[in-house]
C-alpha cells in the first residue's frame, strides 16, 4: 500500500514537486476528485449501490461549486453508457459506471465501445450480480467484459483509486490506445471506506493529462464522419484486429504514464502489478482488489514465523501482464491465486484470475503450480487466517502433498 | 454429376419466399430419388432490404461428404443453375456483401443455366447480361417479375413453374416426375402440378456464347486490410464541396465511386423536362442525392445514384413531370436531360413510349384487400 502523503506542498526524495491537500475520502470520493481535475465535460448517472456513491459526491462538488459538468441521470444503464458513447465522440470527456447488475443491464452499450475506439473511463464498484438484493463485492461483474477490448485495473486503496483514474484518461485517450478502460473499486471495502489521501492540485494533474483531442474522429459538421455503420462479416474482423492492435500497444502507453504520473506526483507505482515481499519467496498469492490487506498482514505474520511468502497483485488485469506475471512468479514453487469472482464450469472449475494466470505461466519451462482458490464472494470477508490456510495448502502442493494443483478450493464457505 | 446446385437471386424481402420456396423444392425433388441436400440463404437474412439482391442456394448431393465439400465454400461457385426471379436483376447485381457489380451469371458453371422469369425477348436481356468466358444456357418462365414475398405470399405459381423448369434444364440433378411428386406432396395442390409440369413442357434453353452479351467491365472495389481501414468505424463523408462544375450554375454532387447500387432499381423516373416547375421538391426528397441540378435549373435523376424507390414521382405536384417505368425498358444509365437537350421532339416520343408502354409491376401492395382486388383482375 501506498502511504499518504503530506498535505502541503514540499518537494519529495525523488524531487518532483508535490501540491495538493490532505483529505479523509472514501474511495468513491477520491475518483470524484479525479473526476474533478480531470475535468471531465459529460457524466451520467443512474443509482445502484455501491457505485452510486460517486453520484452523490460529484454532485456534491458541483453545487459547491468547485466542478462543473453536464450531469446527466439517465432513466437506466443501458442509456447512462450510450448517453456518454455519443457524448464522446463530439469531444466530451465523459465519465460513466455502474455495478454488478447494472453494469450488465448497460451489456449492449460497453460491447460496442470498444470496437468504436472511445475512451471512455467508467468506475466499477463491485459487486454481486444481484441474487435477490446482494451488494457486497465480487468481481464478476466488471470481469463479464473481459474479452471486449475494456481495459480493466483494480485497485486497493482510495489514494491508487484517485491516482489510476487520472492513468485511466492518459492510457484510454492516447491516440495509440483508444479505448474504454473501467476502474474497479470493491464495493464496500474500498467504495464506503475513508481513508487519507492526498488530492493533488489541479496544475499538476494538467502538466501530467493533456485535453481530450478525437483530432480527424471528431463528430462535427467541420468534419463530415459516420461512427459505427452497419458492419457486417466483411468489414467485422479487420474491426476487432483494429481493437486488438490498441490493446497491445496499451502496454508501452501505461508504462509511459506510471513512469510519469511517479515524475510528476512522486508517487512511484509498477504499472501493472504490486509486488510484497515477493524478493526471496518461495511461494506466494495472487489477488486482485482490496483483499490485499488481509493478505499482506498474514504474509507479514507466516514471515515471522519463518515462513517465505509472498504476495502479487495485479492491478492491470486488460492488458493482462504476462511478462510481468512470468517475471515475478517464475522463480517460485507454487502460486496460490485467491479470485473474488467464480468461473463456474471453467477449466478445473477455478477463478477467471487462476485461469489466466495458469495460461500466462505455462509457456515457462519451469513453471510453478498454480492452484485455485475461491473466497470472499458476496463480500464475505477474506480474513488472515483464511489467507494463512491458503499459503498452507499452496505449501502443500509445493511439497507434492494432497493439494491438487487441478482442482478448485473454496475457502471460508460453510460446508 | 452427383453433385448440383442451384443460385437464386431475389429481390431482397419483396421475394424472400419465393426464393425459399424454390430452393426447398430442389431439395425435395432430390429428396424422392434418395439424395441428400441442403436449402440455405446467404446475403438473405438481415439487413436484407426491400428490392436489394439477394441470394439463396439448394446443394444436392449422393453422399454427405460430397455434400460438405460443396457447403465448406461461403458462396457455391460453379452452379448448375442460377435463377434470376426478376429480369431486372439481369443488368448485373450489387448486395451489401458484394463490392462492384456482379454479373448475373458470374457464379454459374460451364455450361450451365441461367433461368430468368422475363416477358422480354431472350436476345433482349443477352444485352443486359454481362460476357462470360465460357458458353452457357439462357431459358425463360415467361412471367412478369413475381412479388411472392416475406409478408405477403402472392401465390401465382412461379415458385412450381420455376420448379418445373428447373427439371427440364438440369434432368442430372432430378426427374420431372420426381420434382411432380415433391410438389404434389408439398404444397397439396393438383393445380401447383399442372402449372410445374406445363412450365417443363414449355421450357426451351438456348445457348450464349462468349461473344454474346454486354462488353461493359463491372465497376469493382477492393476491402481494404485493417491497418488500411480507419479505427473506429469511422466512415469519412464525400467532400461535397468538390461537387459541382459552378459556373454554368449546374450542381452535380460527388457521389460515391465504389457504392452506386442501381442495381437494387426494379423502376426508374423519366422527366418531362417541358412540364417541369423546378420546384425543387424532387431534389430536395431524394435519400440518394441523385438528381443533378442542371445549368438551366432542371433536374436530371442520375442512374447510378438512383435506387428507384420513388419518393420524387410521389413528391412531384405535377401531373405526369415524374414518372416511374419498369427498369427492363431501358439499356442504359444516359442522362435524360443531356437526351432532351439534344433532340427536344425526339425525347418527347421517347419519353411517351416509355409511359405508354409502362407494364405493372408492383412491390407489394398499397391497401389492405388489394391482394383479392388483383385476384379478381386477373380472374376477370
Amino acid at each position: 500500500m501506498t502511504p499518504p502523503k503530506a498535505a502541503t506542498a514540499e518537494t519529495l526524495d525523488g524531487g518532483a514537486p508535490v501540491g495538493g491537500t490532505e483529505e479523509l475520502i472514501s474511495g468513491s470520493e477520491a475518483v470524484a476528485h479525479a473526476v474533478r481535475l480531470a475535468d471531465v465535460d459529460v457524466l451520467t448517472a443512474y443509482p445502484i449501490r455501491p457505485y452510486d456513491t460517486v453520484m452523490q459526491y460529484v454532485s456534491k462538488l458541483i453545487a459547491d461549486g468547485e466542478f462543473d459538468c453536464e450531469f446527466i441521470v439517465a432513466e437506466s444503464e443501458h442509456s447512462q453508457f450510450e448517453i456518454v458513447k455519443h457524448a464522446s465522440t463530439v469531444g466530451a470527456r465523459v465519465f460513466v459506471g455502474s455495478s454488478g447488475v447494472g453494469w450488465l443491464y448497460a451489456f449492449e452499450a460497453l460491447a460496442v465501445t470498444a470496437g468504436l475506439r472511445v475512451p471512455m473511463v467508467a468506475m466499477v464498484g463491485n459487486r454481486a450480480l444481484d441474487d435477490p438484493g446482494a451488494f457486497g463485492v465480487e468481481h464478476n461483474d466488471a470481469l463479464a467484459v473481459r474479452d471486449l477490448g475494456w481495459m480493466l485495473c483494480w485497485v486497493a486503496t482510495a489514494q491508487e483509486a484517485l491516482d489510476t483514474a487520472l492513468i485511466a484518461y492518459r492510457v484510454a485517450e492516447d491516440p495509440r490506445v483508444s479505448l474504454p478502460c473501467a476502474l474497479s473499486c470493491d464495493g464496500a471495502f474500498l467504495t464506503h471506506s475513508q481513508s487519507i489521501v492526498n488530492v493533488p492540485d489541479q496544475a499538476t494533474v494538467d502538466s501530467f493529462l493533456p485535453p481530450y483531442d478525437r483530432k480527424e474522429k471528431l463528430l462535427h459538421p467541420d468534419n463530415p464522419i459516420t461512427i459505427a455503420p452497419q458492419a457486417n462479416e466483411d468489414w467485422v474482423m479487420e474491426i476487432r484486429k483494429q481493437s486488438d492492435a490498441g490493446m497491445r500497444r496499451a502496454r508501452d502507453v501505461i508504462t509511459e504514464a506510471y513512469d510519469d504520473f511517479g515524475a510528476k506526483f512522486g508517487r512511484e507505482d509498477e504499472p501493472f502489478i504490486e509486488r510484497y515481499m515477493m524478493e526471496d519467496a518461495e511461494i506466494a498469492l495472487v489477488g486482485m482488489g482490496t483483499l490485499a490487506m488481509p493478505v499482506k498482514v498474514a504474509v507479514r505474520k507466516m514471515r515471522e514465523q519463518g515462513q517465505k511468502v509472498g504476495f502479487v497483485r495485479v492491478r492491470w488485469f486488460r492488458p493482462f501482464p504476462v511478462e510481468e506475471l512470468q517475471d515475478a512468479l517464475g522463480g517460485v514453487a507454487a502460486v496460490g491465486v485467491i479470485d473474488r469472482d467464480y468461473g463456474l464450469g471453467s477449466a478445473f472449475y477455478g477463478g477467471v484470475l487462476a485461469g489466466d494466470l495458469r495460461t500466462a505461466l505455462y509457456p515457462l519451462e519451469d513453471r510453478p503450480k498454480v492452484v485455485s482458490f475461491i473466497a470472499g464472494l458476496g463480500g464475505r470477508e477474506i480474513n488472515t487466517d483464511n489467507v494463512i490456510t491458503i499459503a498452507g495448502m499452496v505449501s502443500d502442493a509445493a511439497e507434492g502433498g494432497t493439494t491438487d494443483d487441478q482442482d478448485t478450493y473454496w475457502i471460508g464457505v460453510r460446508e | 454429376m452427383s453433385t448440383g446446385s442451384v443460385e437464386v437471386i431475389y429481390r431482397g424481402i419483396y421475394q424472400k419466399t419465393l426464393a425459399k420456396n424454390i430452393c426447398r423444392g430442389v431439395v425435395f425433388a432430390a429428396r424422392k430419388e434418395g439424395k441428400i441436400g441442403i436449402a440455405f440463404g446467404r446475403y438473405s437474412d438481415s439487413p436484407e432490404r426491400n428490392g436489394i439482391p439477394a441470394k439463396q442456394f439448394a446443394v444436392v448431393a449422393d453422399e454427405q461428404e460430397e455434400l460438405e465439400e460443396y457447403l465448406s465454400r461461403y458462396e457455391p461457385d460453379n452452379n448448375d443453375v442460377t435463377i434470376a426471379c426478376d429480369d431486372t436483376l439481369c443488368k448485373g447485381v450489387e448486395s451489401w456483401a458484394w463490392y462492384g457489380l456482379q454479373p448475373i451469371n458470374k457464379l454459374l458453371g460451364e455450361n450451365g443455366t441461367l433461368l430468368v422469369t422475363s416477358t422480354q425477348s431472350p436476345n433482349k436481356l443477352i444485352n443486359f447480361i454481362h460476357r462470360k468466358a465460357s458458353p452457357y444456357d439462357l431459358a425463360l418462365v415467361r412471367s412478369e417479375a413475381s412479388f411472392s414475398g416475406l409478408w405477403v405470399y402472392k401465390d401465382d405459381h412461379t415458385d412450381v413453374r420455376l420448379l418445373g423448369a428447373l427439371a427440364k434444364v438440369a434432368p442430372h440433378m432430378f426427374s420431372i416426375d420426381s420434382m411432380l411428386a415433391a410438389i404434389k406432396e408439398q404444397f397439396k395442390d393438383d393445380l401447383k402440378v399442372t402449372s410445374a409440369k406445363k412450365s417443363y413442357d414449355d421450357t426451351e434453353a438456348q445457348p450464349v456464347s462468349t461473344e454474346q452479351g454486354n462488353e461493359e467491365v463491372p465497376y469493382s472495389f477492393e476491402l481494404p486490410g485493417w491497418k488500411e481501414m480507419e479505427e473506429g468505424i469511422v466512415i469519412r463523408g464525400m467532400d461535397m464541396s468538390k461537387g459541382g462544375t459552378g459556373k454554368d450554375g449546374s450542381y452535380v454532387p460527388v457521389r460515391n465511386e465504389v457504392f452506386k447500387k442501381f442495381s437494387t432499381r426494379t423502376m426508374r423516373p423519366v422527366i418531362n423536362f417541358e412540364t417541369c416547375t423546378k420546384c425543387t421538391l424532387c431534389w430536395l426528397n431524394c435519400p440518394d442525392t441523385c438528381f443533378d441540378v442542371t445549368a438551366d435549373g432542371l433536374y436530371d435523376a442520375n442512374m447510378e445514384a438512383c435506387c428507384g424507390c420513388g419518393v420524387c414521382e410521389a413528391v412531384c405536384p405535377v401531373k405526369e413531370c415524374v414518372t416511374m417505368v419498369n427498369e427492363e425498358a431501358f439499356d442504359d444509365n444516359d442522362s435524360q436531360w443531356a437526351m432532351w437537350t439534344k433532340d427536344k421532339d425526339g425525347y418527347g416520343k421517347w419519353l411517351a413510349e416509355k409511359i405508354a408502354n409502362q407494364p405493372a409491376r408492383s412491390h407489394g401492395f398499397h391497401h389492405i384487400g388489394q391482394y383479392e382486388e388483383d385476384i379478381a383482375n386477373d380472374s376477370a
